[in-house]
């Protein structure tokens, strides 16, 4: 079982408390899908990905970027068992959605650059080693159930 | 589908020469696009090493390794400052030197092959630390469109200083 601190803990709900989610989640998968482009090979029914203005405009990734972000949520909710908590979300992946798991990490880290340039000075050192490592134990929860 | 080819420009003719598995060659879009971020940061270039080297060495513990001969690791102090400097310097170089990589940083590649002979999934993990120091303190700036190009640059500069390991 992964074991938080007080300090972690306290990071990750009062990150979740502070960030617009409506602007994280949508930001964080459109500069994944322009940094990574390979990505976008997972969204063929998204229409116009053609640049990174339109992946910026597309309403269809907006929207999955809050999905994306309502699932981590899911996991700040239950941050002691994320791994059960995601179960049926990582077969979803696996079998549904065929997802490589490497991508997991590289929306991670999208995401963390989305939420360091939203918190300015208070994503000091400390704040960030804590939202990689929450970051971290949510992509390994999401890749358990392939096989 | 999405059968429309997406809009990426021909990458420039190759720097000397050199092809390893994973090198995705920079355009005269992406170099622009460096270069002009570079402009815009490297007078923060001194805070952003600092700020970036501190920030590995916390998030990846396993970094740690190759400074155990420093007294003093953590974030802010004499050593951690120091060479966050010496490694922007680097970028600096890279950045001059962004029209052919490889060559431009051989003695650097030498250093890191035969001396420092640092694991090269290191340098991916600086390259982050180094992007979310940058997104951190000049977030208007760092757009996806000069994400992208920087995450390509690093990652070049990151080939050319494998370039001699073996």
């Amino acid at each position: 079982m992964v074991e938080w601190t007080d300090f972690e803990r306290a990071t990750i709900q009062d990150i979740f408390s502070r960030i617009d989610k409506d602007v994280v989640g949508p930001a964080a998968l459109s500069r994944c899908l322009i940094v990574y482009p390979w990505t976008q090979r997972y969204f063929g029914s998204f229409g116009n990905l053609y640049n990174a203005a339109a992946i910026t405009s597309n309403p269809k990734v907006a929207a999955h970027g809050k999905v994306v972000l309502s699932g981590l949520e899911l996991a700040v909710k239950n941050m002691d068992d994320i791994k059960q908590t995601y179960a049926d979300l990582s077969v979803l992946h696996s079998e549904k959605l065929h997802v490589d798991p490497d991508n997991f990490k590289l929306l991670a880290d999208c995401l963390t650059i989305v939420v360091a340039a939203q918190m300015g000075p208070g994503f000091t050192c400390d704040v960030q080693a804590a939202f990689q490592k929450f970051l971290a134990v949510v992509v390994s929860s999401l890749r358990r159930q392939y096989h | 589908m999405n059968l429309k080819r997406p809009e990426r420009e021909r990458a420039s003719p190759s720097d000397s020469g050199s092809r390893a598995a994973e090198r995705m060659s920079l355009t005269e879009k992406d170099k622009a696009a460096v270069k002009a971020l570079w402009a815009k940061i490297s007078k923060s270039a001194d805070a952003i090493g600092a700020d970036a080297l501190s920030r590995m060495l916390l998030v990846y513990p396993q970094t740690k390794t190759y400074f155990s001969h420093w007294p003093d690791m953590k974030a802010g102090s004499e050593p951690v400052k120091k060479h966050g400097k010496k490694i922007m310097g680097g970028v600096g170089l890279a950045v001059s030197k962004i029209d052919d990589l490889t060559a431009g940083l051989l003695e650097l590649s030498e250093l890191h092959a035969f001396q420092l002979r640092v694991d090269p999934a290191n340098f991916k993990l600086l390259a982050h630390c180094l992007q979310v120091v940058i997104a951190n303190m000049f977030p208007k700036d760092f757009t996806p469109e000069a994400h992208v190009a920087c995450d390509k640059f690093l990652a070049n500069v990151a080939l050319s200083l494998s370039e001699k390991y073996r």
